[in-house]
């Protein structure tokens, strides 16, 4: 009972949230209402058993990615008319191409056929592990190999990141503090022996 | 596991090594010199060859849990795009040791990125789960995004890198999509449990072929085929030569091996269902590509047409779905490879006025001043075009006895017609090349030793290719022996 209440008051909420996230006149509105329905779609998650996609959606999306995004539309000066134009002018194809996946999908989900021979294929779920342990179990074990590729992904993006944003200006002063440290007397101090009545 | 299971995997896991210990010493080592480390990566790919030629594995090799697989295809595509790799870097080594051209700006981390992004080729080539193929294909996209921007004071660098970043996402997302489908009908990722899966079942769920669509979507804007193909254009235009000529041909052989190793294997026993949609991508590509490269000025982008005919010619042998085919396409990749190579490595020994050459026009009277350079740009634009004896000839005409064997003649009817569409333009160059005269004339390069002697071997290799072509099918026949064990 609680469980069917859940199910439609998360999918609702997702379903007009989404569509605020489209619509808004405000992009920080859009932006806000893009978390709101990343929270349904946790929601829906933890319903489905599924907790550890759901705090990880809560933890990198809305933690991370959307506070991004909320920083980006702030720094950005969007026109929101201008995009709105441009909205009219690829909505026909948009809305042919869009329309097409819809009765595509739901051909596909009314077909709902499981191969005869998935139940065999998928790993079995055995009782009394929660999925977030199941996680843990597999992927430093079973799929370690893809777990090590991932770091390697994410090590590109840094580089990538930093190769395309980082500016090395010349000519500019830096503290140093190995340097500074370094210095001997010697090097920075030079005495001199001012004649009286000359200067230096 | 012991450390022996690894072996398979040894000149990825070298490669590794190299890679990060390459990045280390940029950092802390060698201080910012591209020069250097472009030397020691060129060390580091020659001794990734060697580790995958010199350890042939004995028949097919599945480790790290059915996500990795070795065998004479994966070998023989690996070394393909390794070569090719390293060609580009040494076409990269060339430009930076000339100095004259203020306007060439590579930062070191450019062979890292390079190396990062031929490991993830090589492990996409492996790959023998969905998994580790999107693993492979993020690892080997990634980099090639930050290459195409690499230049990034430059306006078309840049916008290149952010439309090749922003439709290479949605083609990771598309394909991704398309996996989790089929995880959700089949119940596995694995191909070799897929292969069993599809073997034994009589009708074939929808949710399934929905997910192959969207898995055939996302790796056709890998190699760029109609209607996927937007980005390629702005993207060869706008990336510095010796990043083009990387992004023209490594990642190509890679993602259609990857093609092949899906279509033929796990979905081989679909092959009724998806033959058709791959045979609209293929005609759509060939007459596209050879369309819109006949209003085409500047000679990069043209490139980038051409190369999306090329695909379409190669998706010809794939979806002939038949043992020939997969000989075919093989063949026709590193042709294709070799003859792309050969021409980015003789546009950057060319030069006028300082600079590099973008427009068509400047070609003319070439044969004048580099009668050589016109000589084997020649080769290359004939063999691009299918003229015998050339070795581009004998790559078109496997693909097309492929495509007849499996009794497609009306495509391989429509593939000779786009082929003869397309010489238009391939001739063209060698018209304005021979026979238009200008006034300024080409400079003279003392430098780029390195660009001219591959240019030459490329050339040479196409040229006498029909003497050694047999070796080259026995080579790609052991290849599709392995790949293929169940399809007549």
């Amino acid at each position: 009972m609680i469980y069917t209440f859940g199910f439609y008051l998360f999918s609702s909420i997702l379903l007009a949230s989404s569509i605020m996230v489209v619509f808004a006149r405000n992009p920080v509105h859009s932006v806000l209402f893009l978390i709101l329905a990343f929270f349904n779609t946790a929601g829906l998650f933890v319903l489905l058993g599924a907790e550890f996609l759901g705090m990880i959606l809560v933890i990198v999306y809305v933690g991370a990615v959307a506070v991004l995004f909320l920083f980006v539309v702030m720094m950005l000066n969007i026109h929101m008319a201008e995009l709105k134009y441009k909205l009219k002018e690829h909505l026909p194809i948009g809305l042919m191409v869009g329309i097409v996946l819809f009765i595509e999908l739901i051909m596909a989900f009314i077909g709902w056929s499981v191969a005869d021979g998935r139940a065999e294929l998928a790993s079995p779920t055995p009782a009394g592990i929660e999925n977030s342990v199941a996680l843990g179990q597999l992927i430093y074990t079973k799929y370690f190999m893809l777990f090590q590729l991932s770091g390697l992904v994410l090590l590109v993006a840094m580089i990538g990141s930093i190769v395309l944003t980082l500016n090395h200006r010349k000519g500019i002063k830096k503290q140093n503090i190995a340097d500074q440290v370094a210095r001997s007397r010697d090097e920075a101090v030079k005495l001199v022996d001012v004649p009286i009545g000359k200067g230096v | 596991m012991s450390f022996i299971d690894f072996l398979p995997a040894i000149s990825e896991i070298y490669l590794i090594i190299c890679t990060l210990v390459l990045l280390l010493l940029g950092v802390f080592g060698l201080g910012h010199q591209l020069k250097r480390i472009t030397s020691i990566s060129l060390t580091a790919l020659v001794g990734t060859i060697l580790l995958i030629v010199l350890s042939p594995p004995q028949g097919s090799v599945v480790i790290f849990n059915g996500l990795f697989t070795v065998d004479n295809f994966v070998v023989m595509m690996k070394a393909i795009t390794v070569v090719a790799a390293l060609v580009s870097l040494l076409l990269t080594m060339d430009q930076v040791s000339n100095e004259n051209d203020p306007t060439f700006f590579i930062p070191w981390e450019y062979p890292v990125l390079l190396l990062f992004s031929t490991l993830g080729m090589m492990v996409m080539i492996s790959a023998n789960d969905f998994m580790s193929v999107y693993i492979g294909l993020e690892l080997h996209s990634l980099p090639l995004y930050v290459m195409a921007a690499i230049q990034r004071e430059n306006l078309k660098s840049t916008e290149a890198g952010i439309k090749y970043f922003i439709l290479g996402a949605v083609a990771s997302g598309l394909l991704l999509y398309g996996i989790s489908l089929t995880y959700g009908f089949a119940g596995s990722t694995n191909f070799d449990a897929l292969e069993k899966l599809f073997a034994s079942q009589q009708i074939i769920s929808i949710g399934t072929l929905v997910g192959l669509v969207f898995i055939l979507c996302g790796l056709a804007f890998k190699v760029a085929a109609v209607p996927f193909h937007m980005w390629s254009p702005d993207v060869y235009e706008g990336t510095p030569t010796t990043v083009t000529s990387f992004i023209a041909s490594a990642p190509k052989i890679a993602a259609i091996a990857v093609i092949l190793r899906i279509f033929y294997g796990p979905y081989h026993y679909l092959a009724a269902q998806w033959q058709l949609i791959v045979i609209v991508i293929a005609v759509f590509s060939m007459f596209v590509g050879a369309f819109g490269a006949l209003q085409q000025k500047n000679i990069k982008r043209l490139l980038a047409y051409s190369s999306v005919s090329h695909i379409g010619y190669a998706l010809v042998g794939i979806a002939a779905a038949n043992h020939f085919g997969l000989q075919a396409v093989i063949i026709y990749m590193t042709l294709y490879v070799v003859s792309a190579l050969g021409i980015f490595a003789a546009l950057l020994t060319l030069r006028k006025s300082g600079k590099g050459i973008t427009n068509i026009s400047e070609f003319a009277g070439l044969s004048k001043t580099h009668p050589f350079s016109a000589v084997c740009m020649a080769i290359f634009m004939f063999s691009m075009a299918g003229i015998p004896p050339l070795a581009g000839f004998f790559g078109k005409f496997y693909v097309f006895m492929s495509a007849v064997q499996s009794s497609l003649y009306f495509l391989a009817v429509i593939g000779v017609l786009a082929s003869v569409i397309g010489a238009y333009y391939y001739l063209r160059i060698i018209k304005i090349m021979y026979f238009d005269t200008t006034e300024a004339s080409l400079d003279h390069m003392r430098e780029g030793t390195t660009s001219k002697v591959i240019m030459t071997i490329c050339g040479i290799t196409l040229l006498t290719f029909f003497i050694a072509s047999d070796w080259l099918l026995s080579l790609s026949a052991g290849a599709a022996e392995t790949l293929l064990t169940s399809i007549p």
